[in-house]
């Protein structure tokens, strides 16, 4: 059996998820996707909006949705901190899509004053979402 | 004496009255309980943002961020976390009197003022200067993302140098009898004291840079603790109504006592004038 950690993912709003049996974790890191293991070295990241990729040692496979936030590992502790985190269930598909147009119109129209950064983001906000609900994200 | 007729009208207004303090009585312990949970479950994310950056601090000596940085005092701003209605008891007048202190005590540094909630923005207002931003309070399911533009706004205005502090006026949850209205610094922050594991710090790797990072992660602070004010503000002003509806609704059962007791008097008033003037006319007519 391969070695597990334990992993928290809490959102202000709630404790999503706090199991023992996590094999690995892959998380949007500020430079890219990263992939955390069993006694991984002490580590604090900055995460991305972007899908969390949990393992669990049953070999059952979750993904989440999260909207940036960051993750610490010491002890073979891992904590995510999320602003949200939403399960494939918990995520209205419709909403995401009309965020993902709306964000990506203004990022083509190039208004004065657009604020680049918070479309940027609100575009991959919506991107984590549909993708981690299984739908396609058209580009 | 008010008549027979008059008393059993004022007991049937107090009745409906009591009806309607009942239902918003019930109301709120219900909303109450609801907030008090999202109170709860608000802690564990605060706690471990404390963590973390305590974690940042012990192993990367002498971080410096713009939003630690202490600066004289020149100009200040207040936000004010208000009712959001009334009904409240005193919860509504202890922030307006908690308000009203902090302006007179800071008036030189001319306060920029930013209120939640429509109760306490209208009274505000009245207080005279200088009311910059009002919004209403989402009410009891307030989300983190209701709060984050005005704790990024707050950080800015700092950050830009426009202010030299940010305080905030909340109510602190205690129990449903018990709320405390107090003024909090917000920026800039003190960073979290390092309680555990001091000495022993852990080798951190970190993504992106220290500096970087505990950019992000002092901003996302901010935003928790401001969050949790909201939080325990809306959860005071529950228990507040609550309290404040529970006494109504008493008092209310005492007046209908009161007034069942002067009723009966007019009644057996009545009985005997009408008793002795029958007697009388009975003499009368001997």
């Amino acid at each position: 059996m391969a070695a597990s950690f334990k992993l928290d993912i809490v959102t202000p709003n709630r404790l999503l998820t706090s199991v023992n049996d996590a094999v690995s974790l892959m998380a949007p890191g500020s430079e890219g996707y990263f992939g955390l293991m069993a006694f991984h070295a002490p580590l604090i990241a900055e995460l991305m909006p972007g899908e969390l990729r949990v393992t669990h040692a049953s070999g059952l496979e979750e993904i989440m949705a999260v909207s940036g936030g960051f993750a610490e590992v010491s002890n073979n502790h891992v904590t995510v901190l999320a602003d949200t985190a939403e399960r494939p269930d918990e995520i209205d598909v419709e909403r995401a899509r009309s965020a993902y147009k709306r964000a990506s119109e203004r990022l083509a129209s190039s208004a004065p004053g657009l604020d680049v950064e918070r479309a940027r983001l609100a575009m991959l906000r919506a991107a984590a979402r549909l993708t981690a609900a299984g739908q396609p994200v058209r580009g | 004496m008010a008549s027979a007729k008059d008393i059993r009208r004022r007991i049937k207004t107090v009745k409906n009255i009591q009806q309607i303090t009942q239902a918003m009585k019930l109301v709120a312990s219900a909303r109450l309980q609801k907030a008090q949970s999202r109170v709860h479950a608000a802690r564990p994310f605060a706690d471990k943002i404390q963590e973390i950056i305590a974690h940042l601090s012990a192993s990367a000596t002498e971080l410096h961020h713009p939003l630690m940085e202490v600066r004289p005092e020149k100009r200040i701003a207040l936000i004010v976390i208000g009712a959001d209605r009334g009904l409240a008891g005193s919860y509504h007048t202890n922030i307006v009197r908690i308000t009203q202190r902090f302006l007179t005590e800071h008036q030189h540094q001319n306060p920029r003022l930013f209120v939640l909630g429509k109760k306490g923005a209208a009274s505000i207002k009245r207080l005279g200067p200088l009311l910059e931003g009002a919004r209403e309070l989402p009410g009891t399911d307030v989300q983190f993302v209701d709060i984050r533009p005005l704790s990024q706004m707050a950080q800015k205005m700092y950050t830009l140098g426009e202010v030299d502090a940010v305080y905030v006026i909340y109510t602190e949850f205690r129990s449903a009898i018990s709320q405390h209205t107090l003024v909090q610094r917000l920026l800039p922050v003190e960073p979290p004291s390092n309680d555990d594991n001091n000495g022993s710090a852990t080798e951190y790797l970190f993504e992106p840079a220290p500096e970087e990072l505990l950019g992000s992660l002092l901003s996302r602070y901010v935003d928790t603790q401001l969050f949790r004010a909201v939080l325990e503000s809306v959860t005071s002003e529950q228990g507040a109504r609550m309290t404040a509806m529970n006494s109504a609704t008493n008092n209310a059962n005492e007046m209908i006592d009161r007034l069942t007791l002067s009723l009966n008097r007019a009644r057996q008033a009545a009985i005997t004038t009408e008793i002795s003037e029958i007697v009388g006319t009975a003499e009368a007519l001997k």
